[in-house]
């Protein structure tokens, strides 16, 4: 067996009193795709940062192909071979791809000699990986999956023969995630080493030949993926077994709680971001909406919560509530019944600033049983309110006089489904119920929203992770460019289809799936475009 | 886990910059060749060391009070309210209006009446700026700095063509009835034997600015109003996601900042000058912001901030009186106070933190 492509012994990393990295040792060999997985906060992105030069290693050695390497910056990286495609893509919007691709290794202070050069490289690698891409198109006109190619293209035109993805899927639909694994296939092919940072089994599974699995800091094992199966890893990664699959029994939907009717938001640019969306939910059942990020269903989110306001008739139980006037806010919902876990619990769900017990009361803070007299708050109540619940949803540590933002994401997310959940509503809106929360507290959580269905209550699901909609829906809705684009029942779909729904294809393409979904993105962007102005 | 433990954060941090800006004064008085240690001496001799200094700190210490406390709950609101002066001298006009047409029977109820005018005044002219944020989208910091200068304007017409009383020549009103007049500490803390207090301005005002700050911690952290302003201040799109008004809340809160900064006329205005004059707030408006970032926007952190500042404009004038240091360089003082306990913060904070994480390290 040839050196490893890269080869990593005793890297260890501290910030502070956290020790983000502990003795990792790794041998990636050449030619292959080597995935590295680990939950959120598991230590898998500051390796990689080391590896990039964005940070130093406090102790430990970096081999690339059999050679001692120091890399103490992005330019050291690039010239040992490495390249990085990171999950937010450094691109400069309103340049053309050639633009973005010679950007930092320019020949000189002119730039047409450099950019004919680049044409010419592009041309070449495109036909060499079977990477293409319009060099003269300008980025924002490309779609999320293009723009992820450029990224990849840049690196390659800077000779990188180490290609480090971080949880390059984060921001595809399905399809266009197929896509990307096909070129990495290719990349492989080529001779390229691919290193893969996800939090997603099923990509593991897929497409690496060797996995890493990292737990709080440390690498808890290298195996071959032939050789292992999600549920290992599952435990790997956890440190303990875990149930991937929810448990639950069929549903028993009642009566309609909540009916939306031709529903249509128009933000603040003047684009449309729901265009008339009608849906309902049952009394007793979990509706799912699946889609991409950005195609209407935070904006469906925000006006049953009361954050905007919309135009169209959304009924309760029946009755009809205010889309506009005095009572559309998040007071006025959550006195109809409705309670809402938000998308972003950093942003909207809690105040990091506040404490545990400030943050219990959040939203229900004009609850009679949290105050003491007309003039002050019961703190008292609230706190021993906090505790009990912290108690029942496994809050850790369970101190309510903690800062929110000094729990793990997990615990956050716990803290506001605790706050919501045991408010007994008869709706639960629920975005992203899982993002950035680690698989023990995933598990616990489905298991909360599971239980609170078959109390009877009506659950609405936003989520972008299509397995959790697959999993715990009862009816899935897809959304692409703020309109429903059908509904199915989860037994009788399956991913491919509601890849497809996702991008904004019904029914079977007649040409490439590529180019369909391609083409429904840029009509996408027209429009928004066309309304901005 | 927070960087450092919360009394650290409190005290010490301050404490620091308070030591460095004394020795970079320091410098500054031996470079213009004065004794720095003398110069100590004389304002803690001219402030601390007599009852009348005192008197004179106190005096200062309640106008900071009232403005520090006004920047701090707007800033809770994360409105950036540097609209004091203004509000200081509307609240001025209403104390002299309420003192000059309302026959008070006695002090107590003339400085109940004085009180909610001043506190009225002071709240309607944050009014202004605090609809036009919440509802238009003006950024706060430029109207209120606006409503300075109106307000100065206004208060200029009203005392040269209103106010003065036939006859006057300086822009004042006339001296308000004997029967509006507050105990000042000489009367209150005097007895037969001793004189105490002698001649300073300090009056009864410095209690009702004491209770201002307990009554202002008690807001923001015991009433339901309070945690929606601390909540909106925090994250304006959690709020929203709450429920919780952000037109309402901007302007409440701007409101209590006005009020609280009006009621400072009682003090300058009603306890000291009795009767208006012009710039009655001796740039107590802005010495608050340095006193509400220094006391870490909590109400007794600016109690503490007040009498620091308040020993410094005393000790300085005292210093300007009795030394060969000009004027300009007690000035020069001041700001290095309010530069370092406030602009520098980070300066001291951050090596302060990576000191008790090493420490903390240590320990584990």
């Amino acid at each position: 067996m040839s050196a490893p492509a890269i080869e990593l012994r005793g890297i260890s990393k501290a910030f502070g009193p956290v020790q983000a990295n502990k003795d990792i040792s790794i041998a990636v060999q050449p030619g292959t795709i080597h995935g590295i997985i680990g939950e959120n906060g598991a230590g898998k992105s500051t390796l990689m940062s080391i590896l990039y030069g964005f940070y130093k290693a406090d102790a430990g050695e970096i081999f690339i192909k059999g050679q001692p390497t120091q890399i103490p910056d992005s330019q050291a990286a690039i010239a040992a071979g490495i390249g990085m495609v990171f999950q937010h893509f450094k691109l400069v919007q309103n340049f053309t791809v050639l633009e973005n691709v010679i950007l930092g290794v320019e020949d000189g202070a002119m730039l047409r000699p450099s950019l004919a050069k680049a044409r010419k490289a592009l041309t070449q690698i495109a036909a060499e990986y079977d990477l293409h891409v319009d060099p003269d198109a300008v980025i924002e006109t490309l779609s999320v999956g293009h723009q992820q190619r450029v990224e990849i293209l840049k690196a390659l035109y800077r000779q990188a023969d180490i290609l480090i993805l971080d949880e390059p899927t984060g921001v595809l639909t399905p399809a266009e995630a197929d896509q990307l694994f096909r070129i990495l296939a290719r990349l492989k092919e080529e001779g390229k080493t691919i290193i893969l940072i996800t939090h997603k089994l099923r990509e593991i599974m897929e497409i690496t030949d060797t996995v890493s699995v990292m737990r709080r800091g440390q690498m808890t094992a290298t195996v071959k993926t032939s050789e292992t199966n999600p549920e290992e890893l599952a435990e790997l990664m956890v440190g303990r077994k875990v149930l991937l699959r929810v448990e639950k029994a069929p549903s028993n939907p009642g009566a309609a709680v909540l009916e939306v009717e031709n529903l249509r938001v128009v933000d603040s640019f003047g684009v449309e971001r729901l265009r008339g969306v009608s849906l309902h939910v049952r009394q007793g059942e979990i509706l799912g909406i699946a889609g991409v990020a950005g195609n209407g269903q935070s904006e469906l989110l925000e006006v049953l919560g009361g954050m905007r306001s919309g135009e169209g008739r959304i009924r309760v139980n029946g009755e009809e509530i205010d889309l506009t006037g005095k009572h559309s806010d998040g007071q006025s919902r959550r006195k109809r019944g409705i309670a809402h876990v938000p998308e972003d619990r950093q942003e909207e769900g809690l105040i990091m600033e506040y404490m545990a017990w400030e943050n219990v009361a959040f939203g229900y803070h004009h609850d009679p049983k949290y105050q003491k007299n007309a003039l002050f708050m019961d703190n008292a109540a609230i706190r021993a309110d906090t505790a009990a619940k912290m108690e029942k949803f496994d809050v850790r540590p369970p101190n309510p006089r903690l800062k929110a933002r000094n729990f793990s994401g997990g615990n956050q997310q716990k803290i506001v489904v605790a706050r919501e959940i045991e408010r007994d509503p008869d709706i639960l809106l629920i975005g992203q119920p899982t993002r950035g929360v680690d698989i023990g507290a995933i598990e616990f959580i489905h298991e909360q929203i599971i239980a609170l269905r078959d109390s009877g209550k009506a659950i609405l699901l936003v989520s972008v992770e299509l397995d959790e909609i697959m999993s715990l829906s009862d009816r899935i809705a897809v959304m692409f460019d703020g309109k429903i684009m059908g509904e199915r029942l989860p037994s009788e779909t399956d991913e491919r289809e509601l890849g497809l729904l996702m991008a904004g294809i019904s029914g079977e393409p007649e040409g490439s799936v590529a180019e369909a979904v391609a083409e429904q993105m840029r009509k996408k962007e027209e429009r928004e475009a066309e309304q901005h102005g | 886990m927070d960087k450092m433990p919360a009394w650290a954060d409190a005290i010490l941090v301050p404490l620091i910059s308070l030591i460095l800006a004394a020795l970079l004064s320091s410098l500054v008085i031996l470079g213009i060749g004065e004794n720095p240690i003398d110069a100590f001496q004389q304002m803690v001799q001219g402030a601390l060391m007599q009852s009348s200094g005192w008197g004179y700190t106190l005096y200062y210490a309640t106008n900071f009070m009232f403005t520090g406390l006004c920047v701090a709950v707007a800033f809770h609101a994360r409105l950036f309210n540097i609209g004091g002066e203004g509000q200081v001298a509307l609240g001025g006009l209403g104390v002299a209006l309420a003192c000059l047409y309302i026959p008070w029977p006695h002090w107590s109820l003339a400085l109940l009446g004085s009180g909610l005018a001043a506190a009225l005044f002071g709240a309607a002219w944050a009014f202004v700026p605090a609809y036009l944020t919440a509802k238009r989208g003006s950024h706060i910091v430029i109207t209120t700095i606006m409503f300075n200068f109106i307000a100065a304007s206004l208060l200029n017409y009203v005392l040269v063509n209103v106010l003065r009383p036939t006859g006057a020549m300086d822009p004042a009103t006339a001296k308000f009835p004997e029967a509006t007049h507050l105990p000042s500490f000489q009367e209150m803390f005097s007895t037969a034997e001793t004189v105490m207090f002698r001649g300073s301005p300090a009056n009864i005002s410095f209690f009702i600015a004491v209770a201002a700050c307990c009554a202002v911690w008690a807001l923001l952290w015991r009433t339901r109003l309070g945690y929606e302003i601390r909540a909106f201040g925090h994250s304006e799109s959690a709020a929203k996601y709450a429920g919780i008004n952000p037109v309402r809340i901007t302007i409440i809160a701007m409101l209590i900042s006005g009020a609280l900064a009006g009621m400072m006329a009682i003090n300058s205005t009603q306890g000291e000058a009795e009767r208006l004059v012009l710039n009655a707030s001796e740039g107590a408006g802005f010495i608050g912001i340095a006193v509400a970032l220094m006391g870490r926007n909590h109400p007794f952190g600016i109690f503490l901030a007040a009498l620091l500042f308040g020993f410094l404009y005393q000790g300085g004038a005292e210093l300007a009186f009795w030394s060969g240091i000009p004027r300009e360089l007690i000035v020069v003082i001041q700001a290095l106070v309010i530069l370092f306990t406030g602009a520098l913060d980070n300066m001291v904070r951050m090596p302060l933190e990576k000191l008790f994480l090493a420490m903390r390290k240590g320990d584990a």
